[in-house]
């Protein structure tokens, strides 16, 4: 990627250089419901994609994270609305308004620029359709490729995820096991070359061999092609393992972003504080876990002020009366790391790492 | 209520419940499956068991059998000594009224058109744990304190939709425990529940556990939250219907002596960068879950095994056999060649 | 650890508080236009039918005054053939069709709710029974069985009638409730209250029946306007005595007399039939629109 001036100069540069290649400004995704309200899903997000990175988005359930990947490629179901702006640098100089596309364009710009895998890997397949008719409809769909071009090109990918084209090709969906479903999903994301792919809990509900295989795919796959992920999880070991950099999200908001060693190692918003607290880990002794008290709140009736101050142990009455916005973290500057908490100096992870002389990367 | 004293569980003492060569198949179309086969377990007062593996292990169809919510196609149930299946009715309600489930959905698992306290108060009304209405209703109120749902007034009259997941489950858990059990099973209880809210549910069946002596069957299909529950007791890892490997949970996790519990602890994600890159599949040498209807010959394991012996693996179903003191594992290769076959320690890479 | 849960935790959970279920229904009733105006016309009807006759003089044969065409001066829709006035016998002539409607409904949907709750959530022999019942029933042609029933017996009573009316309708409807029941069944809170102990009248009367409540008041509904349909149905073909006057008997005195052939008889004919197509149009869109807003998974959102 050229390197020309960068918007944003404070903000992550990890895992690419210059340019971001999704920009995200402000951000914001409203769901109408029944009465005529309408309640904002996705509240304010700032943040920039760089070539070549991988960003995990964590939190709890209902946190907007999956709202905000929806919103990203314009998925979003009838009743939302997504405001603000997406700026996607295709690689040829070419900027495009992702808002604001329609039609073609919006089309074009989902699999080939863009492309989602989802989380329920049956639903995404037409039942009646061989895996082989998928790979054609799409690649028809979006290029002139011939047919022996789309077959090379599907068995390409294929064996990328490690499965055997002539076995899969010509099996309809339910033949494949979970597993295998998940990975044809991603080799056919994969298909028109997308510079970015969104994951929504590629993982979850598979087991935890097959969950590896794929994992270990994904790492693989994204070394070969070298395209960007934003991937989505309320895994934050899957988050450990594959991301770059990490955005955790409260309430449709990001609320703390950096490096993933930053946020694991020295988180400071009190959440992500938590989250992390609550995980067990699978090697070594009891651990002294803890969970966040309360649960998220109901996006139709946000406390004032900090979000997440109902529920943590920091708080003071300063919470109750203002929103703090992303600032950069300045007592222990990391990779771009950003928090938002007017308490964040007093917020430190008091586990040991595991390898402190690993503990800092700057 | 039963005063049971709350000693870790002591080797010796008879077991409440015991499941003896334990076998449940399923006829279907496909021919007939093997949801559990030959499966040996114990459950001690105030113990707790874990039962872990993935889709279609039979751990869930163990635990129905456990219950009595399913009857073996082999094998037998005791619970206290006894036969469950040859219990006359009053012995069998009995031990109904002993062994409590707690589901995985807790959106499924409340009554939608009955408030918590009705959900409560009916067993106790009904088995005369109490007597009168204001006496149930205190009960009732008493049972969501143990469970954390503070103050019990504010949800003494809610309906389970206006309750989150963590609350509805907690409320499960206070149906269960109505009746005063004996031993829960927790089939899958905290697997819906988000992250932060898990620890929460899990320290709260601990302090049940110590507190009032219940023991646990306690099922899931995530390691790292049996460690976490069961650290005390012991572990049993469950592969296509079979105990593959059975001991104290510390040496579960710590030192695994079967290769299919050592590859799923090698490949569980770490919430840690740098030690989760120390995790990986090893040398497993196929991803595909045979189908139970088809079950490969011998150990069935033995197709995707690192340890894979042609002529040893693919012959013989190996038997579970102790491969250190209170560990054992039903594994031909490391009942000849010991545990060190596996890698002792996770890589260093 | 073990933090007691916070009580905005709770209040951040609750988005209803609980209204009772009927008041529920009343109220979702009155957003939906067509299942609002339904309801008023079938309240109406029910009201009309049931207080105005106390009110109304009683119809007597009149020979001066037979077969006057609507818009007479003292007898807006005219007379019969009998002389009697045929608004009065309109108003009046609700009661019984109305009545055997709901009793025949509710006879069949209690016989149906009892017979197939037990038959699904007891399985076995019970199950075998019920389901050879249901195709027994099921396939004797029902209005002759009501020819055959209505020359032995004397179905002068509207108990009897609503009787024999739900005794032949339950089997459709056992089906449903027990289709329903197998699927319920399988719930988990059913499993819990099975391991409670609790009884199976009680898990299947009161853990698993109020779960089909709306079920079971939409298919109450739709046994009303189909008792209503054979009812007269019935008396058309004059397969019920026609003593007494209801929609029914006026439909077959009037068809009997010949009066689609009399233009100043047409208000006499027209009456019966549009009084019965208004309440059955009400019961339907009132059904109709009741299972839009019970539909379990679109309730509690």
């Amino acid at each position: 990627m050229v390197t020309t001036t960068s918007p944003s100069a404070p903000r992550a540069v990890r895992g690419g250089q210059g340019k971001p290649l999704l920009s995200v400004r402000d951000f914001n995704v409203e769901y109408r419901t029944g009465a005529g309200t309408t309640v904002q899903a996705v509240r304010g997000v700032d943040l920039d994609l760089y070539p070549g990175e991988s960003l995990a988005l964590v939190g709890e359930s209902g946190c907007g994270k999956t709202t905000f990947g929806l919103g990203l490629l314009r998925l979003l179901p009838r009743l939302g609305h997504a405001s603000g702006k997406v700026t996607f640098n295709r690689g040829d100089g070419t900027e495009i308004d992702v808002l604001g596309l329609d039609g073609r364009d919006l089309r074009q710009f989902r699999w080939r620029d863009a492309a989602m895998v989802f989380q329920g890997a049956m639903n995404a397949f037409n039942p009646v359709l061989k895996i082989r008719a998928h790979m054609h409809d799409t690649m028809r769909a979006h290029t002139k490729a011939t047919r022996k071009e789309i077959e090379d090109r599907a068995a390409e990918l294929l064996r990328l995820v490690r499965l055997e084209p002539a076995r899969v090709m010509d099996c309809y969906p339910h033949e494949l096991s979970g597993g295998m479903r998940q990975r044809v999903l991603i080799a056919m994301s994969l298909l028109l070359e997308p510079e970015v792919l969104i994951l929504d809990e590629p993982t979850t509900a598979l087991d935890i061999l097959t969950q590896r295989s794929i994992v270990d795919v994904l790492h693989e796959v994204r070394e070969r092609l070298g395209f960007s992920m934003i991937f989505i999880s309320h895994d934050l070991s899957l988050a450990a393992e594959l991301a770059d950099r990490v955005a955790t999200m409260y309430a449709g908001r990001i609320v703390e972003t950096g490096g993933v060693r930053d946020m694991f190692y020295k988180p400071r918003h009190p959440y992500t504080l938590g989250l992390i607290k609550a995980v067990p880990p699978i090697v070594g002794d009891l651990p002294d876990l803890e969970s966040i008290p309360g649960g998220p709140p109901s996006l139709a009736a946000l406390p004032p002020g900090c979000k997440f101050n109902p529920r943590c142990k920091y708080a003071t009455e300063e919470c109750k009366a203002e929103d703090p916005p992303l600032v950069p973290v300045s007592d222990q500057p990391g990779d771009g790391h950003e928090v938002a908490c007017i308490h964040y100096k007093e917020v430190h992870l008091d586990r040991p790492a595991p390898n402190n002389e690993l503990g800092t990367a700057s | 209520m039963s005063a049971m004293e709350t000693a870790p569980a002591a080797e010796g003492r008879t077991p409440l419940m015991t499941l003896a060569g334990v076998s449940q198949v399923f006829d279907t179309k496909a021919g007939p499956i093997h949801a559990v086969n030959q499966v040996d377990l114990s459950i001690n007062p105030g113990e707790v068991l874990c039962l872990v593996g993935e889709s279609g292990s039979g751990k869930t169809t163990a635990a129905r059998m456990a219950a009595g919510l399913a009857k073996p196609t082999n094998g037998q149930v005791d619970f206290d000594g006894t036969d469950i299946w040859s219990m006359n009715r009053r012995d069998f309600s009995t031990f109904r009224r002993s062994v409590q489930y707690v589901h995985q959905d807790p959106y499924a698992s409340l009554n939608p058109t009955r408030t918590v306290q009705q959900t409560l108060t009916a067993p106790l009304l009904k088995h005369g744990v109490v007597k009168g209405g204001k006496a149930a209703a205190a009960r009732a109120a008493e049972l969501l304190t143990k469970v954390d749902l503070t103050p019990p007034e504010n949800f003494l009259t809610k309906y389970p939709h206006q309750l989150s997941g963590g609350q509805r489950q907690r409320a499960s858990v206070a149906r269960a425990l109505t009746l005063d059990p004996k031993i829960i099973i927790a089939d899958e209880s905290t697997s819906m529940l988000d992250v932060s809210i898990r620890i929460s549910v899990l320290a709260m069946l601990g302090r049940l556990r110590d507190d009032l002596g219940v023991g646990f069957l306690f099922i899931t299909h995530d390691l790292a939250i049996a460690k976490y529950f069961g650290w005390h007791g012991k572990t049993a890892v469950m592969y296509l219907g079979r105990i593959v490997e059975f001991g104290p949970t510390p040496k579960i996790i710590n030192a695994p002596t079967h290769p299919y519990t050592r590859a799923l602890i090698d490949a569980i994600p770490e919430p840690d960068p740098d030690l989760t890159k120390t995790k990986g599949l090893g040398s497993l040498r196929s991803l595909e879950i045979p189908s139970l209807a088809h079950l490969p010959p011998g150990c069935s394991f033995h197709p995707r095994c690192p340890l894979f012996e042609g002529g040893l693996c693919d012959g013989v179903v190996p038997e579970l056999v102790e491969i250190r003191s209170g560990q054992s594992a039903a594994c031909h290769v490391v009942a000849r060649d010991g545990a060190d076959v596996l890698r002792p320690d996770p890589p260093a890479t | 650890m073990a933090d007691t849960i916070a009580a905005t935790d709770a209040a951040s959970a609750i988005g209803t508080t609980g209204v009772s279920r009927f008041g529920g229904i009343l109220s979702s009733l009155r957003r939906s236009p067509a299942g609002f105006i339904g309801f008023v016309i079938v309240a109406l009807m029910v009201l009309i039918t049931a207080i105005v006759p106390f009110f109304t003089p009683e119809v007597a044969p009149n020979v001066k005054e037979i077969l006057l065409p609507a818009g007479t001066p003292g007898h807006l829709l005219g007379t019969d053939n009998e002389g009697k006035d045929v608004l009065i016998q309109m108003i009046g002539g609700g009661r019984t069709v109305i009545f055997v409607g709901f009793v025949a409904a509710a006879i069949s949907t209690a016989l149906a709710i009892v017979l197939g709750s037990l038959a699904a959530y007891l399985g076995g022999w019970v199950d075998s029974v019920v389901v050879t019942l249901t195709d027994v029933f099921l396939t004797i042609p029902q209005i002759v069985l009501l020819a055959v029933l209505g020359a032995f017996f004397k179905l002068d009573s509207p108990i009897l009638l609503a009787l024999l009316v739900g005794g032949l309708a339950w089997p459709v409807l056992t089906r449903a409730v027990r289709a329903q029941v197998f699927s319920l069944k399988e719930r988990e809170f059913v499993e819990a209250a099975r391991l409670l102990d609790l009884g199976t009248p009680r898990v299947v009367f009161v853990e698993i029946l109020p779960n089909m409540a709306s079920f079971i008041l939409m298919n109450f509904m739709i046994g009303v306007t189909n008792a209503i349909y054979q009812l007269v149905g019935l008396y058309l073909l004059g397969l019920a005595p026609l003593t007494g006057s209801n929609w029914g008997i006026m439909l077959n005195r009037a068809w009997i007399a010949g009066a689609i052939f009399n233009d100043n008889s047409l208000a006499w004919i027209l009456s019966p039939i549009i009084a019965i197509i208004l309440l059955l149009l009400g019961l339907v869109m009132m059904t109709r629109s009741l299972e839009e807003i019970l539909n379990p998974r679109l309730r509690d959102r």
